[in-house]
């Protein structure tokens, strides 16, 4: 029975083939501007984008590596994607991933003497909760009304690199580094696939869009979830608990946040690194809001922001040319997408 | 006191406005049907009329708010084509909305700078705050030119508002029902100050469906009635009497519809409010001292004038609205803390006065926003799936009922308002609800629509079910109910079986003028 979910596309495939050539076209807008950039700096934007291709797709291990910058991000772009259903706008994943992080270190450091079996699923059990109590604060004052989330999530950001560095610096510092823990021992990290860095996450976090997908188009709860998000007011004297809804949605979006922060310092980099993320939170921003919040969107677009990630790494080291630099292709290209309503309302009212 | 006779102009000019055969169409409505009325300097003219009598409308037509349809306006006997409130202004009409237009954040005096046509670019703010202190002495306008807007009562923003027309140069006040924000005591301020004005040669419009008001303040009285003049009086001719059979005169008695006895009063009500009272939020009315039943095969019909708890009344039954003091009990049971779930679980239907808003989601399916009050008997396996085949069936069986038909394919927002009101009443009706609140509900129906949606209310009675029906068509409520309260400042200030009264009576306490005089026939 898919017919009161499919609201998105009623005209069917024609649409999505004129949908499919809008974004390629937007798409190929970015990468002309960012090649004018490249072109003023005295770099060959040709040669730079044949560099990222090949560094990235052109091989086996490249394909590797975009699928490791890749599976965070899946997990935080969903950590957003999720609240904004609601109405919601989830800034926090960065600071949700910190606390996320925390936690799942600290029962790495603490019960490193557990099997695997028990001590992974704890620590992305404490994962989940370190980034889900992150999100507690938000989701009740909004809930009440009191203060925006993204107020709050935003704010909560600088908080959670500030915790995890004092217990990284004042109590579990490796005796070698300051900015340390010790390394994880081999039952406190998840198992790595097919012998690349790729690790179980990557399965984790497709599953999780998959089970999304079908929570918002099959379930009772995605309707009222969807409800909400349309029209609050309707929605509360339909007599769906929204505040409720508003809180707990909050908690599981922190969770999400917070199991990409535990599948780092397990997976990734098999230690807590004080400021380890770079942004990664900030980075599910983006990749949710150029996917409009669609699991498969969410997919794809984070698979493409994982190859110009990869690819700027190595522009850096054979072009010369600066790692940020990227940021500028990636602004542009959010820059371009968010442009997209406009065009689209004003075929409608052509 | 000029109490002159309703023809003769107060001074000996011509009239400053004249509105000659002016109509204004909506979908669906004539809000204005051919209105003339002239108004002269030096007077202070009342506008009087129940809701939608299309008193609002006239006023933003003059004032070049909406583009009236045909009809000519006449300032200073010269044709004037007002068609823009720039315009309007141009030639000297100022309006003082309902909702008040300052700006918060700013203070009086920049507000009124915003508002002057001549303002130079660099501007000298302290030379206004001088000219809007000796105009507010002038005219017992009294407001500190230099406070924010967002520290002062409304009825000092008010004062506000009518300085700002002044230093524009208005010669011709509107004022859309400004006693309706105003403390008692700040009406009669407001009156004097009117008062004032037109001594000045202004002319001044007001608008209110208070006849206490009307009687209070007003030189001459143009009485509107469902968008067409219904009379004319001046303040000497016009008593209280008179000015409500001009409003709400009507004969019901040729009013039939098919509503046998059910008998019902004896049981044990479904719905009983104890003493209910709400706090009012911002634009919300508090309600007070609410004692209501309502008992099964038993319809309780709920006039006023729309603004006075209407929304609050339907809010606080349903549990979307807090009761402050009180109680509430559904079936015996009390529900005075229940969540609007557990309310509509229990089978309570709800139709709001606002479908778009207040009940539909407009970019999900038909389908979706029927299922989406009753999701707890539409899912299948806890929730993991919906059974969307029962939705369609019982909605189906619902139209077939009512005779309406609407799609149930694709978005809410493609329905029309008309359709987007049958699928409420369609989705709220569908579950043979024992507790119906029912706001409005034939607005926006066409004749045919209505009757049925009327007629479902009438089986739901026949069936046993309570209904409360909040309507601001006194027709409606003569017509289906057993009972009626009236609902007026948020208190329940009349008790009536519609046999037992007539629209003139009921009309005399939608309009407030119980209070002065004490009677309650």
């Amino acid at each position: 029975m898919a017919e009161p979910t499919d609201r998105r596309a009623p005209a069917g495939p024609r649409r999505i083939l004129n949908g499919g050539l809008r974004y390629a076209a937007m798409a190929a807008l970015a990468f002309v501007l960012f090649g004018v950039i490249l072109r003023l700096a005295g770099k060959d934007p040709l040669q730079a984008y044949r560099d990222i291709f090949t560094s990235t797709l052109g091989s086996a291990y490249g394909i590797s590596e975009v699928f490791v910058t890749m599976t965070p991000l899946l997990l935080t772009a969903l950590a957003v994607a999720l609240p904004s259903r609601l109405g919601l706008i989830n800034v926090g994943g960065e600071g949700q991933l910190y606390m996320g992080a925390l936690l799942a270190t600290w029962a790495a450091l603490r019960f490193s003497h557990l099997p695997s079996w028990l001590l992974l699923p704890m620590m992305i059990v404490l994962g989940m909760i370190g980034g889900g109590l992150w999100a507690v604060p938000a989701g009740y004052l909004r809930a009440k009304g009191i203060v925006n989330e993204t107020i709050t999530t935003l704010l909560l950001n600088v908080v959670a690199p500030s915790i995890v560095a004092f217990f990284v610096f004042g109590f579990w510092h490796s005796p070698m580094d300051t900015n340390k823990t010790p390394n994880f021992v081999p039952a406190a990290r998840l198992p790595t696939l097919f012998g690349t860095r790729v690790d179980l996450s990557l399965v984790i976090g497709v599953g999780l869009l998959a089970l999304f997908w079908f929570v918002m188009t099959r379930t009772r709860w995605g309707l009222e979830m969807r409800s909400i998000g349309g029209n609050p007011w309707a929605s509360r004297r339909n007599g769906i608990p929204v505040q409720r809804y508003i809180v707990g949605v909050m908690v599981v979006a922190g969770g999400l946040a917070g199991l990409a922060g535990m599948a780092q310092v397990s997976g990734y980099y098999g230690v807590l690194l004080a400021n380890f993320s770079r942004g990664l939170g900030y980075m599910g921003f983006l990749v949710s809001w150029l996917a409009g919040g669609s699991p498969l969107g969410i997919l794809v677009t984070s698979f493409v922001v994982a190859v110009i990630l990869t690819g700027g790494n190595l522009l850096q080291l054979t072009r010369d040319v600066p790692y940020s630099v990227i940021n500028i292709l990636l602004a542009m290209t959010l820059f371009v997408v968010l442009a997209r309503p406009r065009f689209q309302r004003r075929r409608k009212t052509a | 006191m000029n109490a002159v006779s309703s023809g003769v102009p107060p001074t000996g000019d011509g009239p400053l406005l004249r509105v000659r055969g002016l109509t204004k169409h909506f979908p669906g409505v004539l809000a204005n049907d051919s209105i003339s009325f002239d108004v002269f300097p030096g007077e202070v003219h009342a506008l009087l009329g129940e809701n939608g009598a299309g008193k609002s409308t006239l006023v933003k037509c003059i004032y070049g708010y909406y583009r009236r349809d045909a009809g000519e306006i006449l300032i200073d006997g010269f044709a004037a084509d007002l068609r823009t409130p720039q315009e309007a202004r141009r030639r000297r009409i100022g309006m003082v909305f309902q909702n008040l237009t300052l700006i918060p954040a700013l203070t009086v005096v920049e507000n009124v700078a915003l508002f002057l046509p001549d303002l130079p670019i660099v501007m000298d703010l302290p030379a206004i705050a001088g000219e809007l202190e000796a105009l507010g002495d002038r005219y017992h306008l009294r407001v500190d030119p230099w406070a924010h807007v967002q520290d002062l009562s409304i009825g000092q923003q008010q004062k506000a508002e009518l300085l700002k027309l002044l230093l524009g140069q208005a010669r011709i006040l509107i004022l859309d029902e400004p006693t309706r924000v105003l403390a008692p005591h700040e009406v009669e301020g407001l009156f004097q100050v009117l008062a004032h004005l037109a001594a000045d040669g202004l002319a001044v419009i007001f608008i209110t469906h208070k006849l206490n008001e009307v009687l209070q303040g007003a030189d001459r009285i143009t009485v509107l009635r469902q968008g067409r003049v219904a009379g004319r009086l001046s303040r000497a001719e016009a008593t209280e009497d008179k000015l409500l059979r001009l409003m709400f005169e009507r004969d019901f008695s040729s009013l039939s519809i098919d509503r046998p006895a059910t008998g019902a009063s004896a049981d044990r009500p479904i719905l009983e409010l104890r003493g209910v009272a709400t706090e009012a939020h911002g634009a919300t009315i508090a309600l007070r001292q609410i004692d209501l039943k309502i008992h099964p095969g038993e319809i309780v019909g709920v006039a006023g004038v729309s603004g006075n708890g209407q929304r609050e009344l339907g809010d606080v039954i349903l549990g979307d609205l807090a009761c402050a003091r009180g109680s509430k009990w559904l079936y015996g049971k009390n529900v005075t803390h229940a969540a609007v779930g557990e309310m509509r679980r229990d089978g309570v239907g709800f139709i709001p006065e606002d479908p778009l808003t207040m009940a539909v989601v407009p970019m999900l399916s038909v389908l979706e926003n029927i299922a989406v009050t009753r999701t707890d008997r539409y899912a299948l396996e806890g929730g993991l799936r919906m059974d969307w085949r029962a939705v369609r069936l019982d909605a189906e069986d619902a139209m077939q009922q009512l005779g309406f038909s609407f799609s149930l394919a694709g978005p809410a927002r493609s329905l029309s308002g008309g359709n987007l009101q049958r699928m409420v009443i369609v989705r709220e009706l569908s579950h043979d609800p024992q507790l119906i609140i029912a706001s409005y509900i034939t607005r926006g129906l066409d004749a045919q629509s209505a009757r049925a949606a009327q007629r479902a209310l009438l089986q739901a009675r026949a069936r046993g079910a309570a209904v409360l029906l909040i309507s601001e068509d006194l027709e409606e409520i003569f017509l289906l109910s057993d009972r009626l309260v009236v609902l007026y400042g948020g208190r329940i200030v009349g008790r009536f079986r519609p046999e037992e009264t007539g629209a003139v009576a009921v009309g005399r306490l939608m309009t407030g003028s119980q209070g002065e005089n004490g009677r309650a026939d």
